[in-house]
């Protein structure tokens, strides 16, 4: 066993693309722990939707062998994490495993907001800073200006920032020599009763939950008996190892060290992430903290196109929420949609990658519901509970207080923009709670803001009027009392509840019109007029009528035609029978789901 | 004379008996047919005439005719003297009723005086001209190769050979088309000496060349503007004394086309040329389509047909009644008729308004609904 002042543990963290994945592959290639033949970009990027978006979404830890300068071996584990927002629990729970932090700043861009966000993170968890500063190849680097920034944010000297490219490879060395000097090696001891922690659990089919957990106290071996100290159940130890990035076998890793357990469990619940491991025997070990559930920030109702397809579509959940833990659902039931999901995602980048794998990997037809928040209730009778969706939503007379999700939004922009910026977060019904410079010309603008503002077209909406230049990070804060109203969509005097919408009293009326507007379009004439409604309460707010179909029959019908007509006639038959009946109004679902795909933009 | 309209007339078809016979040659397929027509084949024509007299001969006797449909294509291109060699065949093998009636369906451009007379000559007793529009631009669009002049000599010259029926096929709510034009369109029809009007809704059929105009995103026509046109076609031609006694058709007393008639009573009617249907023993077949298929089978003493269906009694019940609900007599409802309005589509459509029960018959109140009723009694 390797005595703790030989190991190193740290994360990558940055500000999404500026290059965490890619600083990785050199440090891989620089300590050979991948072959010049093995080598691709951003090699730790390993699911299929990673490669292809080109974006870090799972956390990836991975065990390196460096020798340095002055001749000493370490072991360094280090962890390259998602940039994107929606990913920052993935961010939180790598940084408990790690003593230090590599805080990643692209040369061109400069200091965003998830720079910001996830530098407060690891300052919070104590952990060892290493301010660097990547892509300095590029032609449109400043990094004068980027290195003076970084520092500002970090309160070090500019000489403290490392420069590096992570495509060529320049600065790496420095870099390693950095991470042995400064970042702290682990503090437990091998002797004390072992208390690991687990920060990534995920389910193989062959060898059931494969925990990745950072020993942080003792020891543990192939064949120990462990406990998870959450669920109390014992299990014995059939493998421990390292990421290399291949699984290597070991029979014992101790204090500092970060590996990988299969106990042959096959229910991921039992090896919760965040939960200790310890000794079997052992009944008074404190466990370390853990970490919070990650928290479903959008919920949208997912549906089988086919209806035929709800038990795949549950099967396939399941199978997800195996290596998600963030994913949670529950059945649904639309009179427009038939039965189908509420689902919970961390954000829109989340739901979209959610629903494309459900897709691809389950072959799955969806249909999803417009994305809302979840919204506390308190009723009369003082009872409190949460909506995630408006179907469920109680009778607003019996309401005595609605509330929404707020966020605390950090915005990063050039100081320019600062007039634009601030027009477009009152329409967003944001409060500004702080305004800090980074730079003369950066700024740095905090505001109180509804989740259900930010999350939907709030972040292309700022992109495109500062040019690209602003980046945006949020955090929930808790719930505040709003002026909310749910609108219905009805369809001759009918709602239909896949349609119904919770939004501010302000925006009802544009929701409703838009809606009515596409509906008008897609459903298909009847026998008698129908009026398309948006309503709050019993107030109409908006109004189209499809007109009674006039003409329904072909003009012409020669001898020669009738059999051809028969079977014309029975085929639209059939496809009656595949409509949805509201009330008297037949409508395709066909037309429900394209209501449903038009671009929210239209 | 009979009203056109008359329940008695439209059950007397059912057991009249038809001939069908296709003459399929066109000048120039126009963008919205999909008819089985060929152009640039007129060097066929004799050829063709030729395999459809050994169609009639081998096909063997049936029953004497009352009814004979010239049908096309443009059967007013060919020679009248072709046609005397069809219809006397046709009189040979299964005989001719003396009142029968021998509809022909003819392009205003052909019918020169000499044509008119020969086709009369031939034994052609009713003519349908393709007369579609009088508004030279509708026309145009339409890729039809008359003009308005050419509709009222024809018709002129038809009255002058001694034809005891003239019919006009009219076709509104083309693209383009106003109301003014097409209530134009039938102020024109309506000032010629003509007996009998068939009304047609452009519709967009696939393959066509306005089928694939609208598949890419052009301009299709507009259901409302064709059911004013519509309306407007049924009230003019209402005044002026034509029965409407089909979706489509509107006749002077004593000039229903007895043809359609026997069709849409579920009658019986041979049938020969390129893509004809006939129903026999209660059993509809069609004969291949294609020019060069069906011309290579007769000489090679082959079947022409492609296909056939024989519907059982359930099948053959419901058929009797969405094709002959489409008259304005309406249809014995029958058992099954009687059953289907008690049951809940019925009554639904009922309560709308849409279809009734008079004296034992399902009557559809407003023809541009027929489909609306059909679909609903359809595998109900
Ligand atoms: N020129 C240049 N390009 C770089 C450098 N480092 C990364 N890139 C490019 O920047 C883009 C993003 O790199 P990634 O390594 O995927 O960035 P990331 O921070 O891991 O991104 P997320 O995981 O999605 O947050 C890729 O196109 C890289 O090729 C560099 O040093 N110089
Ligand atoms: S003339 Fe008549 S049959 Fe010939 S292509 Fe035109 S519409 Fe069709
Ligand atoms: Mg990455």
């Amino acid at each position: 066993m390797l005595p703790n002042d030989r190991i190193r543990n740290f994360s990558i963290i940055a500000h999404i693309d500026h290059g965490k994945s890619t600083l990785a592959d050199r440090l891989l290639e620089r300590t050979g722990a991948i072959s010049e033949r093995e080598m691709k970009e951003q090699i730790l990027d390993t699911m299929d939707i990673e490669r292809e978006r080109g974006i870090t979404i799972k956390a990836q830890a991975v065990r390196l062998d460096y020798r340095a300068q002055d001749g000493t071996d370490y072991i360094v584990n280090l962890i390259d994490t998602p940039g994107h927002v929606d990913f920052t629990y993935e961010v939180s729970r790598s940084l408990a495993a790690c003593e230090g932090a590599l805080l990643l700043v692209d040369a061109a861009q400069g200091v965003e907001a998830q720079t910001l966000a996830n530098a407060y993170l690891a300052i919070e968890a104590g952990l060892e800073i290493i301010p660097v500063m990547n892509k300095i190849d590029l032609p449109s680097a400043e990094p004068d200006r980027v290195a003076a920034e970084l520092a500002g944010v970090l309160g070090v000297d500019v000489g403290d920032v490392l420069s590096v490219s992570a495509k060529t490879g320049e600065g790496v060395e420095e870099l390693f020599e950095r991470i042995v000097a400064d970042v702290p090696p682990p503090a437990g001891q091998a002797t004390d009763p072992l208390r690991a922690l687990i920060f990534d659990s995920y389910y193989d089919a062959y060898r059931g939950v494969v925990s990745y957990f950072r020993v942080v106290d003792g020891s543990i071996s192939d064949g120990d008996q462990i406990r998870f100290s959450a669920t109390g159940d014992r299990h014995e130890v059939t493998e421990v190892g390292v990421l290399t990035p291949a699984a290597v076998a070991k029979d014992s890793l101790g204090p500092g060290e970060v590996g990988y357990l299969i106990t042959g469990i096959k229910q991921i619940g039992q090896a919760k992430v965040g939960d200790t491991i310890i000794n079997a025997a052992d009944n008074n070990v404190e466990p370390l903290p853990g970490y919070a559930e990650p928290k479903s920030m959008v919920f949208s109702g997912l549906f089988p196109s086919d209806g035929e397809d709800f038990e795949r579509l549950r099967e396939a959940l399941d199978k997800l929420r195996l290596n998600d833990a963030s994913l949670v659902y529950e059945p649904e039931s639309s009179r427009a949609l038939g039965f189908g999901f509420r689902v919970g995602f961390l954000g829109l980048l989340h739901m979209d990658i959610i629903r494309e794998r459900l897709e691809r990997e389950y072959g799955l037809d969806l249909v999803a519901t417009f994305p809302s928040v979840a919204y506390r209730v308190t009723k009369d009778d003082g009872t409190e509970l949460e909506v995630r969706s408006p179907q469920d939503l109680p009778d607003p007379n019996s309401l005595a207080k609605l509330q929404e999700p707020y966020v605390r939004a950090m915005i990063l922009a050039p100081s320019e923009y600062i007039g634009t910026i601030m027009e477009l977060v009152l329409t967003k019904r944001g409060l500004q709670t702080n305004m800090n410079y980074l730079s003369p010309e950066r700024v740095e603008l905090t505001y109180d803001i509804p989740l259900a503002e930010v999350v939907f077209d709030f972040f292309d909406t700022l992109k495109s009027r500062t040019r690209g230049f602003a980046s945006l990070d949020y955090e929930p804060i808790g719930y505040r009392e709003s002026k909310l109203a749910k609108v219905d969509i009805l369809l001759n005097g009918q709602s239909v509840d896949a349609f119904s919408a919770i939004c501010h009293r302000d925006k009802a009326y544009d929701y409703g019109k838009s809606m009515v507007g596409r509906l008008r379009k897609l459903i298909p004439r009847q026998l008698f007029d129908v009026p398309i409604q948006a309503a709050v309460g019993s107030r109409i707010i908006a109004r189209e009528t499809v007109k009674a179909r006039r003409k329904d029959v072909t003009a012409k019908c020669y001898g020669g035609d009738i059999s051809r007509k028969r079977k014309l006639l029975e085929k639209q038959k059939e496809g009656k029978k595949r409509m949805k009946m509201v009330g008297s109004v037949e409508v395709p679902q066909e037309a429900f789901i394209s209501a449903l795909r038009v671009d929210s933009d239209e | 004379m009979q009203a056109p309209n008359s329940p008695a007339l439209a059950d007397a078809a059912a057991n009249w008996t038809g001939a069908y016979v296709h003459i399929p040659f066109c000048a120039r397929v126009c963008p919205y047919c999909d008819f089985a027509v060929v152009q640039g084949q007129d060097d066929q024509v004799g050829r063709y005439i030729e395999a459809l007299v050994t169609e009639i001969s081998v096909g063997g006797s049936w029953r004497p005719l009352d009814a004979v449909f010239v049908g096309g294509g443009t059967p007013s291109r060919i020679d009248p003297g072709l046609l005397v060699a069809l219809i006397e065949r046709l009189a040979e093998v299964h005989g001719l009723n003396p009142d029968a009636e021998v509809t022909m369906e003819a392009n205003p451009e052909d019918w020169s005086s000499e044509k008119s007379d020969g086709f009369r000559r031939a034994g052609v007793t009713r003519v349908s001209f393709g007369a579609q529009s009088f508004d030279p631009v509708t026309l145009g669009t339409l890729g039809r190769r008359h003009g308005p002049a050419d509709i009222m000599r024809a018709v002129e010259r038809a009255r002058t050979s001694g034809f005891s029926s003239i019919s006009l096929d009219l076709i509104l709510g083309t693209v383009g088309e106003s109301l003014v034009s097409w209530e134009a369109t039938l102020d024109d029809a309506l000032e010629l000496p003509i007996d009998h009007v068939s009304i047609y809704a452009l519709t967009i059929e696939r393959g066509t060349p306005f089928g694939r105009a609208v598949a890419a995103g052009g301009p299709s026509p507009n259901e409302d503007d064709q059911a004013d046109k519509y309306e407007l076609a049924v009230r003019r031609l209402g005044e002026r004394g034509f029965v409407q006694y089909e979706t489509s058709n509107f006749a002077k007393p004593g000039h229903a086309c007895r043809y359609n008639l026997t069709a849409w009573a579920q009658g019986e009617y041979v049938a020969y040329g390129l893509g004809a249907h006939r129903h026999l023993d209660g059993t509809r077949s069609w004969n291949v389509r294609r020019f060069d298929a069906y011309l290579n089978r007769i000489e090679s003493g082959e079947s022409p047909i492609a296909n056939s269906e024989a519907l059982d009694a359930i099948a053959k019940e419901e058929e009797r009644l969405i094709v002959g609900l489409r008259r304005l007599a309406g249809v014995e409802a029958g058992e099954r008729g009687r059953r289907w309005l008690a049951g809940s589509a019925g009554q639904r459509l009922a309560e709308a308004g849409l279809v009734k029960l008079t004296e034992g018959r399902l009557v559809v109140t407003d023809p541009l609904k027929a489909d609306t009723v059909a679909r609903e009694i359809v595998g109900a």
